[in-house]
């Protein structure tokens, strides 16, 4: 029943994301609410980690496999992209690896930067 | 036969899920990009779908019950962030930052290829979004009068090409540090991207989740804005 139990409080914050996406005129899915209730019951100590830690973990753990009915469906969509094909895989190609490289090289500047300054503090003192 | 295989609830996606696990295994002993779990899961599919001659309606049915379980384990990925709060706490600019900078960097990637290609209007706004996770760029999209099958279509060719070539990006860029790799792929190829990240680590996963929803709200905002430049 342990699995059970989590399952049910993960779909009870779910069903809260729903509502909330019904309720409030923002482009914000019920998943995006969901997740950020979820983490602020974590965070206050609502919902305790062990009530949903296993089954979350094999939610999340299994998420890929959730990916694949939605992507079969690119098969459905190839008539409408197949005029456009050629620009949009170059604008999707060029685009992914740039905002990869630009945010990965900034954050971890900024973090080295940090570390640096955290390191040279502790070396004055 | 052919009809009973055709109408099964069961037959699609077991062998979707028998193809994620064989791309699990080449994967192992080959460790190149290309074979990408969910990458040949999703063309194996295709293949029998095609070869079968199953329409995706009756695969759907069976199907949707995967897609069922999205939102919940969406929800799910503030367990990981919650265990790295400490971490991300401390490092909160940079996350902010490196976040904002893809952001932009991806508005600005795609309007300079737009004029390149000289994309009518509607083109560029249905590529706007082609970043974030599937349910807010769907909106962005139909907001700003885009082909909304497009987007969902382009948004789900970044994250597998995010989730395929992720790693090797950011050792190409020396993108060492677990907390930017997180970042990075988190907000170039959103939940897909954040799959593989979970599979990277702890850290990594954690950092990804946060980027989806950051860099879905950022977008939510920056679109609106960018879409009066082309």
């Amino acid at each position: 029943m342990k699995y059970v139990r989590q399952f049910t409080i993960i779909l009870v914050v779910s069903f809260i994301g729903e509502l909330l996406n019904y309720l409030i005129p923002l482009p914000v899915p019920a998943s995006i609410y969901g997740l950020v209730i979820m983490l602020i019951c974590l965070l206050t100590g609502v919902i305790p980690l062990h009530a949903v830690r296993d089954t979350g973990r094999f939610l999340v753990e299994v998420m890929p496999l959730m990916f694949i009915p939605g992507a079969v469906g690119l098969l459905e969509s190839w008539g409408v992209l197949r005029p456009i094909w050629a620009p949009v895989l170059a604008i999707t190609v060029v685009t992914t690896v740039a905002v990869m490289a630009a945010t990965g090289r900034i954050t971890q500047g900024i973090v080295r930067m940090g570390q640096k300054k955290e390191g040279g503090e502790a070396a004055n003192e | 036969m052919n009809s009973f295989l055709q109408d099964s609830v069961f037959f699609g996606v077991a062998v979707s899920i028998i193809a994620y696990e064989a791309g699990s295994q080449l994967k192992k002993k080959f460790k190149t990009a290309i074979f990408n779990p969910l990458l040949i899961a999703v063309a194996a599919t295709i293949v029998l779908l095609i070869l079968c001659g199953i329409d995706y309606d009756s695969y759907y049915e069976g199907a949707k019950y995967l897609s069922y379980l999205l939102t919940p384990a969406t929800v799910c990925l503030a367990i990981p962030m919650y265990e790295q709060m400490e971490l991300l706490k401390k490092n909160w600019k940079a996350v902010m930052a490196g976040i904002l900078s893809g952001v932009l960097t991806s508005l600005i990637c795609i309007l300079a290829m737009a004029a390149v290609f000289s994309l009518s209007h509607e083109t560029y706004v249905t590529l706007l979004p082609k970043s974030i996770t599937v349910a807010i760029g769907m909106g962005v999209s139909e907001e700003l009068g885009g082909y909304v099958t497009i987007t969902v279509a382009v948004i789900l060719i970044t994250g597998i090409l995010g989730n395929m070539i992720g790693e090797g990006v950011c050792r190409l860029f020396r993108i060492k540090e677990p907390i930017a790799r997180g970042v990075a792929i988190g907000t170039a190829s959103h939940a897909i991207g954040t799959a593989r990240a979970m599979e990277m680590g702890e850290v990594e996963g954690a950092m990804s989740s946060l980027s989806i929803a950051v860099a879905g709200l950022l977008t939510v905002a920056f679109a609106s804005v960018f879409s009066f430049f082309w």
